[in-house]
């Protein structure tokens, strides 16, 4: 038998339950939401930004950094569906464009580091790749990033400046993924950034002349409506500082 | 309010609310949850691009994606029925040690993230996995990347599925009728075959249901197992998936084709076999 109670009491919390998850008004937050900082920022970002964000938060006692980490082209899907960021740094400009077309960055977007692509193998390299037009070899398997997000967008153009044709096994859905299929050896090579090959473990990586002509420029931007413009503000300024640039230097980026 | 009829009265306890209480106290729960699940769905039909729609159906690798989720969710669900089944009668009806721990094994599946369960599938049957290194080595057979893959990812997320509803179908069915059988002289074959198979048959159908419905809908393990090729194992959740990197719209207009695709087959199904679900 249900009775009135039960069901009373489920109706109640399902009232409190759909509350909890209505969002606020902007303006409900005390001293902590003033001083936080929300960045979203590109997945291949995430060793250099974290190292960065402890800086930032030694640097500034009354503020606080914090992190969105996904595929660039997801977080600018966030964005335009009204996400509450502070700031963007995407992978590529032609995401962070996207971004600035919608009226969504407050200022012009400041490029602040650039990746190179790398051919990645496993360590032990099964099928001995040497160059990039070992990868159109139809016995070697090879794993790119899918074109719609930026390391397939950059694999692309680099193969195309080669005049090198390749059929991958898989187009996978961003790098790490891509990292992770060479690391297991269940592809001969993919072609991932050098920041990547560097984070990676049992991968090796070997360099090619297209690859500058596909690198990729790393841009940020402040975004409007912006909670907290001061600590957003001092975080892009840390992120374009010499300080920064050596951190992305050390990770194996082209500070810029 | 309600009051299950013994089972004399009828195989399998239908419920009856007594006449003329209407449950009015389960009114606003049961609103509140059917309005959270249609509620998405409105969000994708307000936002569907419709008068491009017509051109965007008619992409090739939007037909390709669909033909290969269709028939590897039907082959999913195949495999998932041919091995199910009787580990689900297993799992019911025999006695053996350990058979609480491998219930709870198959229910594993449900509960790790799919993308988890892709790796696992990988470290298992992958180029260099515990099985699949030796597959490699005496048969040169390599499944990642394969259609096969995309088949065994989906048997993987969706057979437990099958297996719960088919166990308690089994759990819930009259014993007494396949005793009456056996004293009549079937043997245990004919039993399965003609008494318990019928008896079950609702949940095994329920059950395979389900299974394709995951299979079709499944993403994660997909991705990270067989990789991602178009037309030959980008399935429509993954196109679904790269296309909302570039544009929403897209991935608005294929997820409304595999909606539709679903509904149409369910629905069929339905009137093909009525009452049973």
């Amino acid at each position: 038998m249900v009775d009135r109670t039960t069901a009373a009491a489920a109706a109640g919390l399902l009232l409190a339950a759909l509350a909890a998850c209505a969002p606020t008004e902007g303006g409900d937050g005390g001293a902590q939401q003033e001083r936080t900082v929300t960045v979203f920022a590109a997945a291949s970002l995430t060793e250099v930004f974290e190292e960065l964000g402890e800086r930032f938060d030694r640097e500034h006692p009354h503020a606080h950094v914090e992190f969105n980490f996904a595929g660039s082209s997801d977080l600018a899907n966030q964005i335009h569906e009204g996400a509450p960021a502070d700031v963007f740094a995407s992978a590529d400009s032609r995401t962070m464009r996207s971004v600035a077309e919608d009226d969504r960055a407050a200022a012009e977007p400041a490029v602040f580091a650039r990746n190179a692509l790398r051919i990645a193998v496993p360590s032990d390299n099964p099928a001995g790749v040497e160059s990039l037009s070992d990868l159109a070899d139809p016995g070697v398997k090879v794993a790119l990033c899918a074109e719609e997000v930026p390391c397939g967008a950059a694999a692309a153009e680099a193969l195309e400046a080669a005049g090198v044709e390749v059929t991958p096994v898989s187009r996978e859905r961003d790098v790490k993924a891509a990292l992770t299929k060479t690391e297991l050896g269940e592809v001969d090579a993919a072609l991932i950034y050098r920041t990547d090959v560097r984070a990676g473990g049992d991968v090796a990586g070997i360099a090619f002349p297209e690859a500058e002509q596909a690198a990729n420029d790393y841009s940020i931007a402040m975004l409007t409506g912006a909670a907290n413009t001061g600590p957003a503000r001092a975080w892009t300024g840390l992120v374009l500082s010499d300080e920064g640039a050596e951190v992305f230097d050390d990770a194996g980026f082209t500070p810029v | 309010m309600t009051r299950v009829s013994p089972p004399s009265e009828a195989a399998g306890g239908r419920l009856r609310v007594r006449a003329g209480r209407f449950p009015w106290l389960l009114v606003v729960p049961a609103l509140g949850g059917l309005a959270f699940l249609v509620l998405p769905f409105a969000g994708l039909l307000a936002r569907a691009p419709w008068a491009t729609l017509g051109t965007r159906l008619l992409m090739p690798e939007v037909r390709g994606a669909l033909w290969l989720s269709l028939t590897t969710a039907t082959a999913a669900t195949a495999v998932a029925v041919l091995l199910g089944v009787p580990l689900a009668w297993l799992l019911a009806r025999a006695d053996f040690p350990g058979r609480r721990l491998a219930r709870a094994l198959v229910t594993v599946p449900l509960v790790i993230p799919p993308v988890v369960g892709g790796v696992a599938l990988l470290l298992a049957l992958g180029r260099r996995g515990l099985v699949g290194r030796h597959l490699d080595a005496w048969f040169g057979l390599t499944l990642p990347f394969s259609p096969a893959a995309v088949v065994l990812a989906q048997v993987f997320v969706a057979m437990p599925f099958l297996v719960i509803s088919v166990e308690g179908a089994l759990r819930g069915a009259d014993r007494r009728y396949e005793e009456a059988a056996a004293t009549l002289g079937a043997s245990r074959a004919v039993v399965f075959r003609r008494v318990t198979l019928p008896m079950v048959g609702p949940g095994v159908l329920a059950g395979a249901v389900l299974a394709w419905a995951r299979a079709l809908g499944e993403f994660g393990a997909t991705i990270t197992f067989a990789g991602n090729f178009p037309g030959r194992t980008q399935t429509m959740p993954l196109a679904i998936y790269l296309a909302m990197q570039e544009s929403p719209e897209s991935a608005i207009v294929l997820s409304l084709v595999l909606l539709g695709v679903s509904l149409v087959i369910l629905v069929a199904l339905r009137d093909r076999w009525t009452g049973a679900l």
